[in-house]
Protein backbone atom coordinates (compact mmCIF):
# COMPACT_ATOMS: atom_id res chain seq x y z
CA UNK A 1 0.00 0.00 0.00
CA UNK A 2 2.81 2.28 0.84
CA UNK A 3 4.50 1.80 -2.30
CA UNK A 4 1.66 2.70 -3.75
CA UNK A 5 0.35 5.67 -2.39
CA UNK A 6 4.32 7.68 -1.69
CA UNK A 7 4.67 7.90 -5.76
CA UNK A 8 1.09 9.20 -6.09
CA UNK A 9 1.47 11.85 -3.49
CA UNK A 10 4.97 12.52 -4.98
CA UNK A 11 3.34 12.96 -8.39
CA UNK A 12 0.28 15.05 -7.22
CA UNK A 13 2.82 17.68 -5.70
CA UNK A 14 4.62 17.37 -8.44
CA UNK A 15 2.03 17.73 -11.54
CA UNK A 16 -0.15 20.67 -9.31
CA UNK A 17 3.00 22.60 -8.38
CA UNK A 18 3.98 22.53 -12.04
CA UNK A 19 0.33 23.09 -13.20
CA UNK A 20 -0.01 26.44 -11.20
CA UNK A 21 3.47 28.24 -11.71
CA UNK A 22 2.36 26.87 -15.55
CA UNK A 23 -0.90 28.96 -15.12
CA UNK A 24 0.99 31.64 -13.52
CA UNK A 25 3.48 32.39 -15.91
CA UNK A 26 0.71 31.39 -19.25
CA UNK A 27 -0.73 35.25 -17.90
CA UNK A 28 2.94 36.85 -17.90
CA UNK A 29 3.13 35.08 -21.41
CA UNK A 30 -0.36 36.19 -22.51
CA UNK A 31 0.45 39.77 -21.31
CA UNK A 32 3.95 39.36 -23.13
CA UNK A 33 2.72 38.40 -26.43
CA UNK A 34 -0.02 40.70 -26.61
CA UNK A 35 2.59 43.29 -25.88
CA UNK A 36 4.51 42.17 -28.70
CA UNK A 37 2.03 41.48 -31.18
CA UNK A 38 0.51 45.14 -30.44
CA UNK A 39 4.59 46.25 -30.32
CA UNK A 40 4.78 47.40 -27.04
CA UNK A 41 7.33 46.31 -24.39
CA UNK A 42 4.97 44.17 -21.83
CA UNK A 43 5.28 44.02 -18.40
CA UNK A 44 9.35 44.80 -17.64
CA UNK A 45 9.41 46.06 -14.39
CA UNK A 46 9.33 43.43 -12.15
CA UNK A 47 12.72 41.13 -12.77
CA UNK A 48 14.26 40.82 -16.00
CA UNK A 49 11.74 41.29 -18.41
CA UNK A 50 9.13 40.72 -16.32
CA UNK A 51 9.97 37.73 -14.98
CA UNK A 52 8.65 38.14 -11.29
CA UNK A 53 5.72 39.75 -12.87
CA UNK A 54 2.98 36.58 -11.79
CA UNK A 55 4.40 37.00 -8.23
CA UNK A 56 3.66 40.19 -7.32
CA UNK A 57 -0.14 39.61 -9.26
CA UNK A 58 -0.13 36.52 -6.67
CA UNK A 59 0.76 39.00 -3.95
CA UNK A 60 -1.25 41.62 -4.95
CA UNK A 61 -4.37 39.43 -4.83
CA UNK A 62 -3.40 38.08 -1.22
CA UNK A 63 -3.62 41.94 -0.24
CA UNK A 64 -7.31 42.66 -2.12
CA UNK A 65 -10.00 43.82 0.06
CA UNK A 66 -12.93 41.09 -0.49
CA UNK A 67 -16.08 42.58 -1.27
CA UNK A 68 -19.60 40.44 -1.18
CA UNK A 69 -21.69 42.97 -2.61
CA UNK A 70 -24.81 43.20 -0.49
CA UNK A 71 -28.01 40.77 -2.18
CA UNK A 72 -26.17 38.59 -3.46
CA UNK A 73 -26.94 34.85 -2.86
CA UNK A 74 -23.93 33.84 -0.84
CA UNK A 75 -23.89 30.28 -0.29
CA UNK A 76 -23.52 30.00 -4.44
CA UNK A 77 -21.34 33.31 -4.48
CA UNK A 78 -19.09 31.34 -2.67
CA UNK A 79 -18.91 28.35 -3.95
CA UNK A 80 -19.17 29.38 -7.73
CA UNK A 81 -14.96 30.18 -7.43
CA UNK A 82 -14.21 26.49 -5.93
CA UNK A 83 -16.61 24.81 -9.24
CA UNK A 84 -14.58 26.45 -11.53
CA UNK A 85 -10.95 25.82 -10.01
CA UNK A 86 -11.21 22.58 -9.10
CA UNK A 87 -12.66 20.78 -12.37
CA UNK A 88 -9.73 22.70 -14.11
CA UNK A 89 -7.18 21.25 -11.62
CA UNK A 90 -8.32 17.74 -11.50
CA UNK A 91 -8.78 17.47 -15.36
CA UNK A 92 -5.00 17.25 -15.82
CA UNK A 93 -4.49 14.18 -13.49
CA UNK A 94 -5.42 12.10 -16.54
CA UNK A 95 -2.77 13.66 -19.38
CA UNK A 96 -0.52 11.63 -19.75
CA UNK A 97 2.75 13.82 -20.60
CA UNK A 98 5.86 11.50 -20.77
CA UNK A 99 7.30 8.08 -21.27
CA UNK A 100 7.47 5.75 -18.35
CA UNK A 101 10.49 5.44 -15.57
CA UNK A 102 12.26 2.27 -14.33
CA UNK A 103 13.80 2.68 -10.92
CA UNK A 104 15.00 -1.09 -9.39
CA UNK A 105 13.14 -2.48 -12.03
CA UNK A 106 9.45 -1.47 -11.09
CA UNK A 107 8.20 1.15 -13.61
CA UNK A 108 6.58 4.11 -13.08
CA UNK A 109 4.45 6.40 -14.75
CA UNK A 110 4.89 9.68 -14.97
CA UNK A 111 1.35 11.31 -14.93
CA UNK A 112 -1.51 10.92 -11.77
CA UNK A 113 -4.28 8.70 -13.27
CA UNK A 114 -2.38 6.16 -14.76
CA UNK A 115 -3.73 3.70 -17.10
CA UNK A 116 -7.56 5.18 -16.59
CA UNK A 117 -9.50 3.40 -19.36
CA UNK A 118 -11.93 5.94 -20.26
CA UNK A 119 -9.23 8.97 -20.05
CA UNK A 120 -10.69 10.91 -22.84
CA UNK A 121 -14.54 10.29 -21.40
CA UNK A 122 -13.71 11.83 -17.74
CA UNK A 123 -11.97 14.73 -18.80
CA UNK A 124 -15.22 15.67 -20.92
CA UNK A 125 -17.21 14.96 -17.87
CA UNK A 126 -15.38 16.48 -15.82
CA UNK A 127 -14.27 19.77 -18.03
CA UNK A 128 -18.20 20.12 -18.07
CA UNK A 129 -18.32 20.34 -14.40
CA UNK A 130 -17.21 23.96 -14.65
CA UNK A 131 -20.01 25.13 -16.42
CA UNK A 132 -21.63 25.43 -12.66
CA UNK A 133 -19.04 27.42 -11.67
CA UNK A 134 -20.39 29.90 -14.29
CA UNK A 135 -23.61 29.76 -14.21
CA UNK A 136 -23.74 29.88 -10.02
CA UNK A 137 -21.25 32.67 -10.06
CA UNK A 138 -23.49 34.95 -12.19
CA UNK A 139 -26.89 34.07 -10.95
CA UNK A 140 -25.62 34.49 -7.68
CA UNK A 141 -23.91 37.82 -7.94
CA UNK A 142 -27.56 40.04 -8.73
CA UNK A 143 -25.51 42.16 -11.25
CA UNK A 144 -26.74 42.03 -14.82
CA UNK A 145 -23.75 42.10 -16.73
CA UNK A 146 -22.96 38.85 -14.53
CA UNK A 147 -26.15 37.03 -15.48
CA UNK A 148 -25.86 38.02 -19.15
CA UNK A 149 -22.11 36.99 -19.48
CA UNK A 150 -23.39 33.47 -17.42
CA UNK A 151 -26.36 33.05 -20.22
CA UNK A 152 -24.23 33.31 -22.88
CA UNK A 153 -21.36 31.41 -21.46
CA UNK A 154 -23.37 28.35 -20.51
CA UNK A 155 -25.28 28.42 -23.82
CA UNK A 156 -22.22 28.61 -26.00
CA UNK A 157 -20.09 26.22 -23.58
CA UNK A 158 -22.68 23.59 -23.83
CA UNK A 159 -23.42 24.08 -27.35
CA UNK A 160 -19.98 23.39 -28.51
CA UNK A 161 -19.79 20.68 -26.35
CA UNK A 162 -21.54 18.54 -28.67
CA UNK A 163 -18.82 19.22 -31.43
CA UNK A 164 -16.05 18.74 -29.16
CA UNK A 165 -17.55 15.18 -28.82
CA UNK A 166 -17.91 14.72 -32.44
CA UNK A 167 -14.24 15.61 -32.84
CA UNK A 168 -13.16 12.88 -30.52
CA UNK A 169 -15.01 10.18 -31.62
CA UNK A 170 -13.02 9.64 -35.37
CA UNK A 171 -10.16 9.10 -32.73
CA UNK A 172 -11.60 6.92 -30.57
CA UNK A 173 -12.94 4.68 -33.91
CA UNK A 174 -9.45 4.47 -34.85
CA UNK A 175 -8.09 3.82 -31.96
CA UNK A 176 -10.73 1.44 -30.08
CA UNK A 177 -10.74 3.15 -27.16
CA UNK A 178 -10.44 6.11 -24.62
CA UNK A 179 -7.85 5.72 -23.16
CA UNK A 180 -4.87 8.78 -23.92
CA UNK A 181 -2.21 7.11 -23.67
CA UNK A 182 -2.94 4.16 -25.99
CA UNK A 183 -3.93 6.98 -28.53
CA UNK A 184 -0.59 8.30 -28.28
CA UNK A 185 1.07 4.98 -28.40
CA UNK A 186 -0.98 4.67 -31.43
CA UNK A 187 0.49 8.21 -32.79
CA UNK A 188 3.74 6.56 -32.03
CA UNK A 189 3.73 3.76 -34.71
CA UNK A 190 2.38 5.30 -37.06
CA UNK A 191 1.32 8.98 -38.58
CA UNK A 192 0.02 11.51 -36.31
CA UNK A 193 -3.80 11.89 -35.98
CA UNK A 194 -3.87 15.56 -37.37
CA UNK A 195 -3.12 14.11 -41.13
CA UNK A 196 -5.59 11.50 -41.23
CA UNK A 197 -8.07 13.45 -38.98
CA UNK A 198 -8.06 17.22 -40.23
CA UNK A 199 -11.80 17.81 -40.36
CA UNK A 200 -11.86 15.97 -37.04
CA UNK A 201 -9.06 18.27 -35.43
CA UNK A 202 -10.55 21.38 -37.06
CA UNK A 203 -13.93 20.31 -35.10
CA UNK A 204 -12.06 19.82 -32.53
CA UNK A 205 -10.00 22.98 -32.38
CA UNK A 206 -13.07 25.33 -32.87
CA UNK A 207 -14.59 23.65 -30.33
CA UNK A 208 -11.76 23.77 -27.96
CA UNK A 209 -11.52 27.70 -28.39
CA UNK A 210 -15.40 27.98 -27.39
CA UNK A 211 -15.47 25.76 -24.56
CA UNK A 212 -12.43 28.05 -22.88
CA UNK A 213 -14.40 31.31 -23.64
CA UNK A 214 -11.39 32.50 -26.04
CA UNK A 215 -11.25 35.17 -28.77
CA UNK A 216 -13.30 34.83 -30.79
CA UNK A 217 -15.23 33.31 -28.76
CA UNK A 218 -14.90 35.57 -25.09
CA UNK A 219 -18.71 36.87 -25.64
CA UNK A 220 -19.18 35.30 -22.23
CA UNK A 221 -16.47 38.38 -21.25
CA UNK A 222 -16.72 40.81 -23.61
CA UNK A 223 -15.25 43.94 -22.21
CA UNK A 224 -16.79 46.31 -24.27
CA UNK A 225 -20.20 45.00 -23.86
CA UNK A 226 -20.36 43.26 -20.24
CA UNK A 227 -17.75 44.65 -18.21
CA UNK A 228 -16.26 41.39 -16.71
CA UNK A 229 -18.85 38.84 -17.89
CA UNK A 230 -19.74 36.29 -15.11
CA UNK A 231 -16.84 37.70 -12.45
CA UNK A 232 -17.89 41.50 -12.38
CA UNK A 233 -18.56 41.14 -8.97
CA UNK A 234 -15.67 39.18 -8.06
CA UNK A 235 -12.68 40.84 -6.46
CA UNK A 236 -9.54 39.81 -4.69
CA UNK A 237 -8.77 36.32 -4.37
CA UNK A 238 -11.87 35.09 -5.55
CA UNK A 239 -11.69 37.00 -8.73
CA UNK A 240 -7.89 35.07 -9.04
CA UNK A 241 -9.13 31.72 -8.74
CA UNK A 242 -11.60 32.32 -11.84
CA UNK A 243 -9.05 33.51 -13.47
CA UNK A 244 -6.37 30.58 -12.49
CA UNK A 245 -9.33 28.60 -13.81
CA UNK A 246 -9.51 29.53 -17.08
CA UNK A 247 -6.35 29.80 -17.78
CA UNK A 248 -5.70 25.88 -16.15
CA UNK A 249 -8.25 24.88 -18.63
CA UNK A 250 -6.44 26.39 -21.63
CA UNK A 251 -3.56 24.44 -20.57
CA UNK A 252 -5.21 21.23 -20.69
CA UNK A 253 -6.80 22.33 -23.54
CA UNK A 254 -3.61 22.69 -25.33
CA UNK A 255 -2.26 19.43 -24.03
CA UNK A 256 -5.22 17.39 -25.06
CA UNK A 257 -4.86 18.84 -28.70
CA UNK A 258 -1.16 18.04 -28.81
CA UNK A 259 -2.18 14.64 -27.48
CA UNK A 260 -5.41 13.61 -29.74
CA UNK A 261 -3.79 15.24 -32.73
CA UNK A 262 0.35 15.41 -32.67
CA UNK A 263 1.12 12.76 -31.02
CA UNK A 264 1.51 13.59 -27.43
CA UNK A 265 5.04 13.48 -26.45
CA UNK A 266 6.44 11.69 -29.35
CA UNK A 267 8.14 12.45 -31.97
CA UNK A 268 7.71 10.31 -35.52
CA UNK A 269 11.49 9.85 -36.68
CA UNK A 270 12.96 9.71 -33.48
CA UNK A 271 12.51 6.54 -30.96
CA UNK A 272 12.46 7.25 -27.17
CA UNK A 273 14.36 3.62 -26.68
CA UNK A 274 17.90 4.66 -27.60
CA UNK A 275 18.26 6.88 -24.66
CA UNK A 276 17.98 4.97 -22.00
CA UNK A 277 14.81 5.15 -19.51
CA UNK A 278 15.37 8.14 -17.65
CA UNK A 279 17.49 10.06 -20.17
CA UNK A 280 13.90 9.61 -22.53
CA UNK A 281 11.72 10.39 -19.71
CA UNK A 282 13.31 13.46 -19.44
CA UNK A 283 12.99 14.45 -23.01
CA UNK A 284 10.07 13.13 -23.66
CA UNK A 285 8.40 15.49 -20.70
CA UNK A 286 10.31 17.99 -22.54
CA UNK A 287 9.13 17.68 -26.01
CA UNK A 288 5.66 17.10 -24.66
CA UNK A 289 5.76 20.68 -22.30
CA UNK A 290 7.64 22.47 -25.86
CA UNK A 291 4.38 21.69 -28.27
CA UNK A 292 1.53 22.40 -25.37
CA UNK A 293 3.22 25.98 -24.85
CA UNK A 294 3.15 26.07 -28.47
CA UNK A 295 -0.50 25.97 -28.48
CA UNK A 296 -0.88 28.31 -25.65
CA UNK A 297 0.76 30.38 -28.29
CA UNK A 298 -1.31 29.95 -30.90
CA UNK A 299 -4.46 30.52 -28.25
CA UNK A 300 -2.86 34.13 -27.38
CA UNK A 301 -1.81 34.55 -30.75
CA UNK A 302 -5.74 33.77 -32.42
CA UNK A 303 -7.09 36.50 -29.84
CA UNK A 304 -4.87 39.53 -31.39
CA UNK A 305 -5.81 37.68 -34.82
CA UNK A 306 -9.61 37.43 -35.25
CA UNK A 307 -12.07 39.82 -33.75
CA UNK A 308 -15.10 38.90 -31.78
CA UNK A 309 -17.85 37.28 -33.30
CA UNK A 310 -21.87 38.15 -32.96
CA UNK A 311 -23.60 35.99 -30.78
CA UNK A 312 -25.82 34.89 -33.43
CA UNK A 313 -22.62 33.87 -35.83
CA UNK A 314 -21.22 31.96 -32.85
CA UNK A 315 -24.31 29.95 -32.68
CA UNK A 316 -25.21 29.61 -36.29
CA UNK A 317 -21.56 28.40 -36.60
CA UNK A 318 -22.45 25.41 -34.32
CA UNK A 319 -25.78 24.81 -35.02
CA UNK A 320 -25.71 25.16 -38.91
CA UNK A 321 -22.18 24.15 -39.70
CA UNK A 322 -19.84 22.20 -36.86
CA UNK A 323 -22.91 19.82 -35.97
CA UNK A 324 -23.99 18.82 -39.96
CA UNK A 325 -20.22 18.72 -40.31
CA UNK A 326 -19.48 16.71 -37.59
CA UNK A 327 -22.11 13.85 -38.17
CA UNK A 328 -21.08 13.69 -42.14
CA UNK A 329 -17.46 12.96 -40.96
CA UNK A 330 -18.26 10.67 -38.49
CA UNK A 331 -20.55 8.68 -40.96
CA UNK A 332 -17.45 8.92 -43.45
CA UNK A 333 -14.66 7.64 -40.79
CA UNK A 334 -17.24 5.00 -39.86
CA UNK A 335 -17.59 3.44 -43.98
CA UNK A 336 -13.80 4.29 -44.60
CA UNK A 337 -12.90 2.28 -41.90
CA UNK A 338 -15.45 -0.13 -42.19
CA UNK A 339 -14.41 -0.74 -46.09
CA UNK A 340 -10.86 -1.21 -44.64
CA UNK A 341 -11.23 -4.50 -42.71
CA UNK B 1 -7.63 0.65 -12.59
CA UNK B 2 -8.52 1.40 -9.07
CA UNK B 3 -4.84 2.86 -8.21
CA UNK B 4 -5.33 5.85 -11.03
CA UNK B 5 -9.15 7.17 -9.29
CA UNK B 6 -6.76 6.86 -6.36
CA UNK B 7 -4.85 9.15 -7.39
CA UNK B 8 -7.81 11.43 -8.80
CA UNK B 9 -9.69 11.33 -5.19
CA UNK B 10 -6.04 12.59 -3.79
CA UNK B 11 -5.93 15.44 -6.21
CA UNK B 12 -10.31 16.49 -5.76
CA UNK B 13 -9.13 16.41 -1.50
CA UNK B 14 -6.24 18.80 -2.22
CA UNK B 15 -8.20 20.94 -4.27
CA UNK B 16 -11.27 21.24 -2.33
CA UNK B 17 -8.88 22.26 0.74
CA UNK B 18 -6.75 24.51 -1.04
CA UNK B 19 -9.49 27.02 -1.43
CA UNK B 20 -10.85 27.53 1.68
CA UNK B 21 -7.17 27.22 3.16
CA UNK B 22 -6.16 30.39 0.64
CA UNK B 23 -9.06 32.20 1.42
CA UNK B 24 -8.59 31.86 5.06
CA UNK B 25 -4.84 32.61 4.85
CA UNK B 26 -5.80 35.57 2.87
CA UNK B 27 -8.07 36.71 5.93
CA UNK B 28 -4.85 37.76 7.73
CA UNK B 29 -3.28 40.19 5.01
CA UNK B 30 -6.05 41.73 3.30
CA UNK B 31 -8.29 44.82 4.51
CA UNK B 32 -11.62 45.18 5.10
CA UNK B 33 -12.93 48.61 4.87
CA UNK B 34 -16.11 49.24 5.15
CA UNK B 35 -17.94 51.30 2.42
CA UNK B 36 -21.67 51.59 1.65
CA UNK B 37 -21.43 51.97 -1.84
CA UNK B 38 -18.62 49.19 -2.56
CA UNK B 39 -21.68 46.83 -1.66
CA UNK B 40 -23.24 48.32 -4.92
CA UNK B 41 -23.37 46.16 -7.72
CA UNK B 42 -21.16 47.23 -10.53
CA UNK B 43 -23.05 49.62 -12.63
CA UNK B 44 -20.35 51.86 -14.57
CA UNK B 45 -20.98 54.43 -11.28
CA UNK B 46 -24.69 55.18 -11.85
CA UNK B 47 -26.98 54.17 -9.54
CA UNK B 48 -29.13 50.40 -10.00
CA UNK B 49 -32.64 51.21 -10.92
CA UNK B 50 -33.71 47.47 -11.38
CA UNK B 51 -32.91 44.02 -10.59
CA UNK B 52 -31.30 42.03 -13.05
CA UNK B 53 -33.46 39.24 -13.18
CA UNK B 54 -35.76 40.12 -15.52
CA UNK B 55 -37.01 38.48 -18.57
CA UNK B 56 -34.74 35.91 -20.48
CA UNK B 57 -34.98 35.37 -24.00
CA UNK B 58 -36.60 31.93 -24.84
CA UNK B 59 -33.59 31.22 -27.30
CA UNK B 60 -31.51 29.77 -24.42
CA UNK B 61 -34.06 27.86 -23.55
CA UNK B 62 -34.39 25.93 -26.89
CA UNK B 63 -31.01 25.49 -27.31
CA UNK B 64 -30.49 23.95 -23.94
CA UNK B 65 -33.71 21.58 -25.18
CA UNK B 66 -31.69 20.96 -28.44
CA UNK B 67 -28.59 20.07 -26.57
CA UNK B 68 -29.83 17.52 -24.39
CA UNK B 69 -30.81 15.70 -27.82
CA UNK B 70 -28.16 15.84 -29.58
CA UNK B 71 -25.94 15.41 -26.47
CA UNK B 72 -27.30 12.46 -25.27
CA UNK B 73 -27.22 11.05 -28.81
CA UNK B 74 -23.07 11.63 -28.94
CA UNK B 75 -22.67 9.58 -25.61
CA UNK B 76 -24.81 6.72 -27.31
CA UNK B 77 -22.19 7.08 -29.99
CA UNK B 78 -19.51 6.53 -27.62
CA UNK B 79 -19.44 2.64 -27.26
CA UNK B 80 -20.21 2.63 -30.82
CA UNK B 81 -16.92 4.01 -31.51
CA UNK B 82 -15.21 2.08 -29.29
CA UNK B 83 -16.64 -1.55 -30.11
CA UNK B 84 -16.18 -0.32 -33.98
CA UNK B 85 -14.10 -3.39 -34.61
CA UNK B 86 -16.78 -5.96 -33.36
CA UNK B 87 -19.40 -4.64 -34.28
CA UNK B 88 -18.65 -4.34 -38.11
CA UNK B 89 -21.45 -3.88 -40.89
CA UNK B 90 -24.35 -4.45 -38.11
CA UNK B 91 -23.58 -1.72 -35.95
CA UNK B 92 -22.17 0.71 -38.62
CA UNK B 93 -25.81 -0.07 -40.14
CA UNK B 94 -27.81 0.27 -37.08
CA UNK B 95 -26.12 3.52 -36.29
CA UNK B 96 -26.42 4.86 -39.55
CA UNK B 97 -30.55 4.25 -38.86
CA UNK B 98 -30.19 6.24 -35.54
CA UNK B 99 -28.36 9.15 -37.01
CA UNK B 100 -30.49 9.13 -39.85
CA UNK B 101 -33.57 9.61 -37.35
CA UNK B 102 -31.83 12.42 -35.86
CA UNK B 103 -30.74 13.86 -38.98
CA UNK B 104 -34.65 14.14 -39.81
CA UNK B 105 -35.28 16.01 -36.23
CA UNK B 106 -32.27 18.38 -36.99
CA UNK B 107 -33.85 19.74 -40.91
CA UNK B 108 -37.24 19.98 -38.78
CA UNK B 109 -36.03 21.84 -35.95
CA UNK B 110 -33.57 23.66 -38.04
CA UNK B 111 -36.17 24.77 -41.11
CA UNK B 112 -38.59 25.65 -37.90
CA UNK B 113 -35.69 28.39 -36.93
CA UNK B 114 -35.11 26.53 -33.58
CA UNK B 115 -31.83 26.79 -33.92
CA UNK B 116 -31.60 30.36 -35.77
CA UNK B 117 -30.43 33.29 -33.02
CA UNK B 118 -31.47 36.35 -35.17
CA UNK B 119 -35.33 37.33 -35.06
Amino acid sequence: MVNILIPAIIKIVVVLGVLLTAVAYTTLAERKISAYLQDRYGPNRVGPFGLFQPVADGIKFFFKEDITPKRVFRVTYYLAPMCTLIPALITFAVIPFGESVSLNGTSYRLWIAENMDLGLVYLLAVSSLGVYGIILAGLSSNNKYSLLGSLRSVNQVVSYEIALGLGILPIAISCGGFNLDEIVRAQEKGIWFVVPHFVAFLIFLVAIFAETNRLPFDLPEGESELVGGYHTEYSGLRFAMFFMGEYANMITASALIVILFFGGWSLTFIKYEIFGSILAAILSVLVFCAKVAFFVFFFIWVRWTLPRFRYDQVMNLMWARLLPAGFLYLLIVGLFYFLLE
Amino acid sequence: MAISYIGVGFLLIIGLLMVPVTMILGKFFRPSKFEISKLEPYECGIEVKDSPKGRISVHFYIVAVVFLIFDVETVFLFPWAVAFDKLGLFGFIEVGIFLLLLIVAYIYAYFKGALRWEE
